[in-house]
């Protein structure tokens, strides 16, 4: 097995980044063709690894390790399993398409370009490290190209929403560094491998800190990523403000990080740890999808209202973790791609309407089917997908998820959370069919006459992101076959 | 006599007396300053041969030879020649005693090799006082009213720290009666634990000591003079005064406390608690004192504060740790040199634009990205370093140190300074914010000179350097501190 294709995929959008920063003199259409090429490159790597993953063997596969920092022990160790696999290819497929929904940035191109690349980059290495520092600096890498995507081409109180984002994310992931270091000194010898760590979970040294506090530092940083109520209220600023494309990044794939270390790190490093505090954070899943969907039926800004959607589609991810079943796991892992897909296409579809309208205001939005048809049809599919139709990925992993939490026998009570949850579904219907119809149905209004409707780049877009949902919806086995392999062995370390 | 042992700092002397010499007679001021990098890079040259020999002592062992002192002179060496390469626009505004600034430059940077290489009390205190009396001048070389508070405030302070400092002296030369590190060592093993409890004199000496250097390092709460002469100062001497003196004062405590008093464990345990509660308390004023500051240097000053208080977590797990364990000293010496670089990098960055601007003030910052993007980019990456966040060195330094303190079980002073990390990013983002969204006040180029660009490029390359390969550095760091443990 190669070991090099998950460096190249990671390094290409690098590579981009540098060429387009330090390069003098390329004009912007150059510009983006280079950074479509890297990331076009990098996602066409993706398919190939993903192709090329054996499943009849599972487990971590495509590994690449060379030793960084040897007094510390840590490694430049990256792989793939059935549970990263479909989010790199996920991260790829986004980092691609945003570029194109980008086409028609024209304010400091060159800047743009080079921070969506390594902001693709740096989440796409998140997926792939299977080191914690390697981890940890991905994870916080993040940070600084978001930041200026929010606060140079956003929106609205930017900066406001660009700091609160970065202090937000920072002070989850200081407790995430002083877990991760005091997991550190839990193994003897001392290891930043996560597969070494995981796979001595049983003869933890009981050292410096009881298990259960190691467990609550980590997960503060990955439920604020999540997000998970009450550390939720950076995302709804954050993602409203972004610009469409930065929208796009972090509803499709940043906040995935989240649920992503709750599984591959808090969950299987620490199952017995997880098993405890379940029902604790069942609960939570419950508040998040009944508050943020209680909260979304009140928006009346077309990007807030999806926002807001997220903060309930992610408590899905995380009563699907939390539940610990080998299937409900397979359901939060389906449910943070479908997840990316959908909300990746709903805000490309809101950004396309409001800048085609320059409107975001539901109230004075109406009719619009009419004037713009083929975003009307592409973003009804999406909504439509998002609460949960049969045949798009949002009713197969949703499904997943739900059956998988409630035959799940290891938290007991478990069918009450999951029926708390579900009524989010039955909200989730009501505000997306809300926003749909104020938004394309009504009355035809005059003002809007004349709106320009997708050209054919967006709808180059559109057909792929719609293709993407409709596939995982008819064959969800495609990733959950993969997603199983990842999840099966951390749910036998708890028994389920 | 090895004279040659003193290879290093014998040349550096022979350099800023070259450099007073050639100020009377050259034409051409700037040949001041070449020969002023070239007495570093002599000197550098001698010290980079001794390294990895076996420790020595010279002079009846008040001075030692060995890595970790080797370190420390490398790092101020090269923190002088940054430092005089920043000061190459600036100085070419003084129309007089240009060459006394170079060697009065040169000369503190004699005194801090001095004070990471002294092992008895009284040298310690004469290199110190060489280092900061050129020092005290430098600070008030601007001679305006600003520059003269500072120099005047630097120095009775400054005074006052020396004094506290030599009372603690005597009274550990009362109690122990030697001088000698390592024979002070001895004598406070014989007493033991219950000697040491019967001694009071010791103890306060011990306290009045960490006073002393406190004030060198700014540690909280001996740094109420850090704002004002930083402001005051000229920058390249604010710049200087805020890495070189720092590390100084850390190559000092780090000799004494791990030589004279790492032993018996208990004694180390307390001072090591000290040192937590002071890292804990500065880092926190440092942090929360620079969210407001609307000038660049004074807003430096205050982070300066907060990032000793990040260098005392070390000397906190420095104290912890059990006999022979060496962490806590190599973390500090990778700290230093991570922060040395990046704290370096920001002001020469800041000096560049100051220049231009004429102003110290954040907001006339604005823009500066369209201004000048190479400047502006290099000084983020400064600042992301100073915040702590990758890919830069700050990171690996912070990770690492903090390392050292979870490791001996100061999981809470971790998280103390990991949120107060989180606070620091507030206002060195400002900063960032400014140059990257804020609209230029005129178009005009930021011009600089060759010299502070090539300074510029060390620093900022050397900031992702240290990050990406830091493996070798902190090897090195480990066999500095070594010798600690034996």
């Amino acid at each position: 097995m190669d070991s090099g294709w998950l460096l190249a995929i990671i390094l290409l959008p690098v590579a981009g980044t540098i060429l387009i920063a330090f390069i003098p003199g390329l004009s912007e259409r150059l510009i983006r063709y280079i950074a479509a090429l890297f990331t076009l490159v990098s996602l066409i790597l993706a398919v190939i690894v993903f192709a090329g993953f054996d499943q009849s063997i599972g487990g971590i596969q495509y590994e690449l390790k060379a030793s960084w920092i040897q007094a510390i022990n840590a490694n430049f160790h990256l792989g793939v399993d059935g549970l990263s696999l479909p989010l790199v290819l996920l991260t790829a497929f986004l980092g691609f398409i945003v570029v194109l929904i980008s086409w028609k940035i024209h304010e400091r191109v060159r800047e743009y370009f080079a921070w969506l690349l390594l902001l693709e980059a740096s989440i796409l290495g998140v997926f792939c490290s299977l080191d914690l520092l390697l981890f940890f600096i991905f994870w916080e890498i993040e940070v600084i190209p978001m930041y200026f995507l929010i606060s140079i081409w956003g929106t609205g109180r930017r900066e406001y929403s660009s700091i609160k984002y970065v202090l937000y994310t920072l002070f989850g992931s200081a407790f995430m560094l002083a877990g991760i270091l005091s997991l550190y000194f839990t193994t003897e010898p001392h290891s930043l491998s996560m597969v070494d760590i995981a796979n001595r979970s049983g003869v933890i040294v009981q050292s410096i800190m009881p298990a259960a506090v190691i467990f609550w530092l980590l997960i503060i940083g990955f439920a604020v990523k999540l997000p998970v109520f009450p550390l939720h209220t950076w995302l709804p600023d954050a993602h409203t403000d972004a610009p469409t494309a930065g929208s796009v990044m972090l509803a499709g794939a940043l906040i995935k990080m989240g649920g992503y270390g709750m599984i591959r790190i808090c969950v299987s490093i620490l199952p017995n740890v997880a098993q405890d505090f379940a029902p604790l954070l069942l609960a939570l899943a419950v508040i998040s999808v009944l508050y943020g969907a209680a909260v979304t039926l009140r928006q009346t800004d077309l990007k807030r209202m999806i926002a807001y959607s997220s903060v309930s589609h992610m408590g899905f991810v995380l009563l699907g973790v939390f539940a610990l079943g080998e299937v409900s796991l397979t359901g939060a892992g389906l449910q943070m791609v479908s997840h990316g897909l959908l909300t990746g296409l709903l805000f490309a579809m809101a950004g396309l309407t409001m800048h085609n309208v320059e409107e975001r205001d539901l109230r004075k939005l109406g009719g619009l089917a009419r004037q713009m048809p083929v975003i009307a049809i592409v973003f009804s599919i999406a909504g439509l997908g998002s609460l949960g139709l049969p045949l798009t990925s949002g009713f197969a992993a949703e499904f997943i998820t739900f059956t998988g939490a409630f035959s799940s026998t290891i938290v007991e009570g478990v069918e009450a959370y999951t029926l708390l949850a579900a009524v989010g579904v039955v909200l989730a219907a009501g505000y997306i069919l809300w926003m749909l119809q104020r938004t394309f149905y009504g009355p035809v209004l005059e003002q809007y006459n004349g709106v320009k409707d997708a050209d054919k780049l967006e709808k180059v877009y559109m057909f792929a992101f719609v293709v993407l949902i409709l596939l995982v919806g008819i064959c969800p086995f495609i990733l959950t076959d993969v997603i199983q392999l990842g999840v099966s062995p951390i749910a036998s370390l708890i028994g389920g | 006599m090895n004279l040659d042992l003193l290879a290093p700092e014998i040349s550096l002397a022979a350099t800023a007396v070259a450099v007073i010499l050639l100020d009377l007679f050259a034409q051409r001021k700037g040949l001041l300053a070449i020969v002023s990098v070239i007495g570093l890079a002599v000197s550098a040259g001698f010290t980079i041969a001794m390294y990895g020999d076996p420790s020595r002592t010279i002079f009846n062992n008040t001075l030692a030879v060995d890595n970790f002192a080797l370190f420390f002179k490398l790092l101020f060496l090269g923190i002088a020649a940054l430092v005089i390469l920043s000061s190459v626009d600036y100085v070419s505004k003084f129309t007089r005693f240009r060459g006394e600034y170079h060697a009065l430059l040169v000369l503190s940077a004699l005194g801090m090799m001095l004070m990471a290489t002294a092992t008895e009390l009284i040298t310690i205190y004469v290199s110190l006082e060489l280092a900061s009396i050129s020092l005290y001048v430098l600070a008030g070389f601007l001679k305006d009213p600003k520059s003269s508070e500072s120099s005047m405030k630097y120095l009775l302070l400054g005074a006052t720290a020396s004094a506290v400092l030599l009372y603690g002296m005597a009274l550990v030369f009362g109690t122990t009666g030697t001088t000698q590190l390592g024979e002070i060592a001895q004598q406070v093993q014989t007493l033991g634990v219950q000697g040491v409890i019967d001694n009071p004199a010791l103890i306060l000496g011990i306290v009045l000591l960490i006073a002393g250097f406190g004030f060198k390092i700014a540690a909280v709460p001996f740094q109420m003079w850090v704002p004002d002469v930083y402001e005051g100062a000229p920058t390249p001497i604010t710049a200087y005064l805020s890495v070189g003196s720092k590390a100084a004062g850390f190559a000092v405590i780090l000799r004494i406390f791990s030589t004279a008093f790492g032993l018996p464990n208990w004694l180390s345990l307390d001072w090591g608690i000290v040192f937590a509660v002071l890292a804990a308390i500065g880092m926190t004023v440092g942090n929360v004192s620079a969210l407001p500051q609307t000038n660049i240097k004074r807003m430096f000053g205050y982070s300066s504060i907060a990032q000793a208080g990040y260098l005392m977590v070390g000397l906190a797990a420095m104290g912890v740790a059990s006999v022979g364990e060496t962490i806590g000293q190599s973390t500090i010496l990778f700290f230093l040199l991570s922060y040395a670089v990046a704290n370096l990098g920001a002001f020469i960055a800041i000096i560049a634009i100051t220049n231009k601007i004429d102003s110290d003030l954040i907001q006339d910052f604005s823009g500066m990205f369209k201004r000048s993007p190479l400047l502006a980019l290099a000084l983020t990456v400064c600042l992301v370093s100073l915040i702590g966040m990758p890919p830069a060195a700050g990171f690996m330094a912070k990770f690492y140190i903090f390392s050292g303190a979870v490791q001996n079980e100061l999981l809470w002073l971790v998280i103390i300074a990991v949120l107060n990390s989180v606070i620091s990013a507030f206002y060195y983002l400002r900063v960032v914010k400014v140059m990257w969204l804020g609209e230029p006040a005129s178009a005009e180029k930021v011009p600089s000179s060759g010299a502070l660009r090539v300074a510029l490029t060390l620093t900022s390359l050397g900031v992702l350097a240290l990050f990406i390969f830091a493996d070798p550095i902190i090897k090195a760091a480990e066999s500095a501190a070594k010798m600690f443990g034996s």
